[in-house]
């Protein structure tokens, strides 16, 4: 590949009903690059999951993906409140969604560990009352 | 059995999308989307009583077969945009999620 392809996504806060568009996008787009049905699934996975915590819990923010030769890097970076407690956020089950966002079928407390399970890489940067950013890699 | 076959038998009322020419291998039954986002794979039919748009984005992104709505759940109209717009094939029933599964498998094992 001559130069890296590069996605750049602004993720709705306020926007339920278009949450998941960046990763359906993303995902239609891989699928023209030709990647296989396994890459596309784990990236559609873990990105999807990361951009409903972003319109759950931190009001929007920012989805860039990048495609190199060696693997696709996801980055997902908000201007919410935090993850006080990075370890429990990280336990399947643990969720601090509020019930009307349960009612619309999330807050499993599947996000965090869905995107770690299906990405070969993930780091997060969090300061509470500044934001959170996770980078996750899944290798080509 | 093909997709067409199993709304006749089962007698499932198509909401959005076509049956023709589809095929389905399995099935998953739940309504937490990061669950059937982890589990729902490829052709599978997605049974579920969520009738949001996000229902539409996880049946997208896990390329199920379809979206088969229980207990006589009606898509919401954005909800039913999207699956239009995606291509997603979205039925509905008026049995409950254990029934449906069960019927389903009835019918795909030839017992009914």
């Amino acid at each position: 590949m001559a130069e890296n392809i590069r996605f750049h996504f602004d993720v709705d806060g306020e926007n339920f009903t278009s949450a998941g568009e960046a990763s359906v996008a993303v995902k239609k787009k891989l699928r023209q690059l030709g990647f296989s049905p396994d890459v596309i699934r784990k990236v559609s996975i873990a990105m999807y999951e990361g951009e409903i915590n972003m319109v759950i819990h931190a009001d929007g923010g920012t989805a860039d993906v990048e495609v190199t030769d060696d693997e696709i890097v996801i980055v997902l970076a908000d201007h919410g409140p935090g993850i006080p407690n990075v370890e429990m956020a990280m336990q399947e089950g643990f969720s601090t969604a509020r019930e009307n966002i349960r009612a619309l079928g999330f807050g499993a407390g599947m996000g965090l560990p869905n995107m770690k399970k299906y990405t070969d890489e993930m780091k997060i940067d969090t300061e509470v009352g500044v934001g959170t950013t996770i980078t996750m890699k899944v290798y080509l | 059995m093909n997709l067409s076959e199993l709304c006749e038998v089962l007698s499932l009322d198509v909401v959005a999308g076509d049956t023709a020419g589809k095929t389905w291998h399995g099935v998953y039954a739940g309504d937490l989307l990061s669950r059937a986002m982890s589990h729902v794979k490829l052709d599978n039919l997605w049974i579920t009583i969520m009738s949001n748009t996000n229902v539409i984005a996880v049946a997208s992104l896990t390329e199920a077969c379809a979206v088969i709505l229980a207990e006589g759940v009606e898509l919401l109209p954005e909800a039913l945009d999207a699956a239009v717009d995606n291509g997603i094939t979205v039925l509905s029933s008026t049995r409950t999620v254990n029934e449906l599964c069960i019927a389903i498998h009835e019918a795909s094992s030839g017992r009914k």
